[in-house]
């Protein structure tokens, strides 16, 4: 019987190694970020014209519902205006604190509930509970709290955010796939070591979820809170929103929301990029065909 | 003095009627340097004797001896952590090390795997022979004297797992492991083992332990390891065939 030799053996595996990597297409960058971005355009054109098209049919008078030619003009002038950058900066500072916040809260709550069994028990449900209350129903209790002020906003963005945060973690450790806990094992990885080297970057795909649902969350009850609770003085989205309906400024009114939508846009691509870049790395991201 | 001694090792799952003897009064013993294959149908406990070798469970009854040795375990699944690299993997079984030698001693055994191209790669760019290659490199940096493996040529195709088996080969004498190998492939027993373990059934119980003095290096397809194969096909097909009744 022939026996192969250690140089030929050597050289079938290079061989076999060789052919079964993946061999890459280059991307070619101007034509991919075409690619994502004329389907936006095309989506963007449609709405403007279903706009115009309603603006049109005459349902209501210009000045209640204004074209997005006139609201878009709007936005031109505001973008120059101090006051609406000072709104911008205002709420974007709350939406960053108050989010902060909420991770440094659902973080503590999710990793203690995760570890502790008898906590799991008691508070598991009620932490996926408190996610399908609205935001909203929790201002009342704020304001009596904290009265018309920024806390009263902050305290409903944490309790917004902070359990999707909490719960994307719990799932993460949940979820640790088992052969990895084994492997883990058998490689000495116990308690802290455990911990940092295989649970908290295994749970990292869902925690990233559950921070983008907490964003989304914590979003929504800032915009209800600066609607709510009018801080004098002290322009914000939210704030500009009220007062242009309280002067019926329907190009206003409307340009305002664009850029509520834009920011809620811009975050999300931040938190898809962030999403992908990960699944790049763990190699999640194979599409079949 | 034997590297693992098992002791009349029982287990059990669960309790009460509903409970399921996976393994009863296994004794068995394997030596410094030597291969020995574990062989059996399914449901022969031959994964849980594993698991509990590598303390992942705990015998319900029995004791297992492997005299405080360094313990390290392959998987079917390579098991290597998406979120490293190649190197990254090996270097934590080496983290015990400061940062210069853990980077040279990862380096070494992926040179002894031949992936030393591959060290900043992450697994998913390589395909099931390299990742279980990198899973070897990474049982090996725990500088083990005992090497248990779970099948874990079970998910390649023919020809991998035959450079496989030569690489293994060469790492087990080069580095004289105890090796107990898990599978259910025949050939594969008598190609690589110094002994092959027979297991029975529900429950799982020694009923024969062949040992082959086949010269090595053996070839898989070579007409004396397919003739012992068959012989303890004949065996492992009348064990299997108690259960249909």
């Amino acid at each position: 019987m022939a026996v192969e030799s250690p140089e030929k053996i050597n050289a079938q595996i290079a061989g076999l190694d060789a052919l079964e990597i993946q061999v890459k297409a280059k991307r070619n960058l101007p034509a991919a970020i075409w690619g994502r971005l004329w389907p936006m355009l095309l989506a963007i054109s449609i709405v403007l014209a279903i706009w115009e098209a309603v603006v049109l049919a005459e349902f209501w008078p210009e000045y209640v519902f204004a074209g997005p030619v006139t609201a878009l003009g709007e936005l031109g002038t505001r973008l120059g205006e101090a006051e609406f950058w000072h709104a911008i900066a205002t709420t974007m500072r709350r939406a960053v604190s108050g989010f902060l916040l909420a991770i440094l809260v659902g973080v503590v709550i999710g990793a203690a509930v995760s570890r502790v069994k008898l906590l799991r028990a008691a508070f598991g449900s009620l932490i996926t509970g408190l996610q399908t209350m609205p935001s909203i129903a929790w201002f009342p209790l704020a304001i009596l709290l904290f009265g018309l002020t920024e806390n009263a906003i902050t305290f409903v963005v944490v309790l917004g955010a902070a359990p999707s945060i909490a719960n994307g973690l719990i799932t993460g450790v949940d979820y640790t796939p088992p052969i990895l806990l084994r492997a883990g094992h058998v490689l000495g990885l116990r308690r802290i070591s455990l911990y940092r080297h295989l649970i908290l970057p295994a749970s990292l795909p869902s925690f990233l979820a559950g921070l983008k649902q907490g964003w989304a969350f914590a979003w929504r009850s800032l915009m209800a809170g600066e609607i709510l609770v009018i801080i004098a003085n002290q322009p914000s989205l939210g704030e500009q929103l009220h007062y242009a309906r309280e002067l019926a400024d329907s190009a206003r009114l409307l340009a305002t929301m664009i850029i509520i939508l834009l920011i809620g846009v811009v975050v999300d691509v931040l938190f898809g990029a962030a999403d992908n870049a990960l699944r790049r790395r763990w190699g999640l991201d194979q599409r079949i065909g | 003095m034997p590297a693992v001694r098992l002791d009349a090792v029982s287990k059990v799952y669960g309790r009460g009627a509903t409970s399921l003897l996976a393994l009863d009064q296994v004794s068995l013993s394997a030596s410094q340097g030597e291969f020995v294959c574990l062989l059996g149908a399914s449901g022969c406990g031959k994964s849980t004797m594993l698991n509990l070798v590598a303390g992942l469970d705990r015998p319900t009854a029995g004791t297992i001896e492997t005299g405080g040795k360094q313990i390290a375990m392959m998987f079917q699944e390579p098991a290597l952590f998406p979120w490293l690299t190649v190197t990254g993997n090996v270097e934590l079984a080496l983290r015990k090390l400061d940062r210069k030698k853990r980077k040279e001693r990862a380096a070494e055994l992926l040179d002894v795997v031949h992936l030393g191209g591959f060290a900043k790669k992450r697994p998913h760019e390589l395909s099931g022979g390299m990742r279980q290659r990198v899973s070897l490199a990474r049982a090996l940096a725990q500088e083990a004297d005992i090497l248990l493996m779970d099948e874990p040529f079970g998910a390649l195709d023919a020809m991998t797992r035959d450079l496989l088996h030569d690489e293994l080969e060469r790492i087990w004498r080069e580095r004289n492991l105890a090796i107990l190998f898990v599978t259910h492939n025949v050939r594969e027993a008598v190609r690589l083992g110094d002994r092959v373990v027979l297991l029975s059934s529900r429950p799982g119980t020694v009923i024969e332990d062949y040992t082959v003095e086949l010269e090595r290096p053996r070839r898989t397809e070579s007409a004396e390891v397919a003739k012992l194969a068959g012989e303890i096909t004949v065996r492992l097909k009348e064990e299997v065939s108690r259960h249909g009744r």
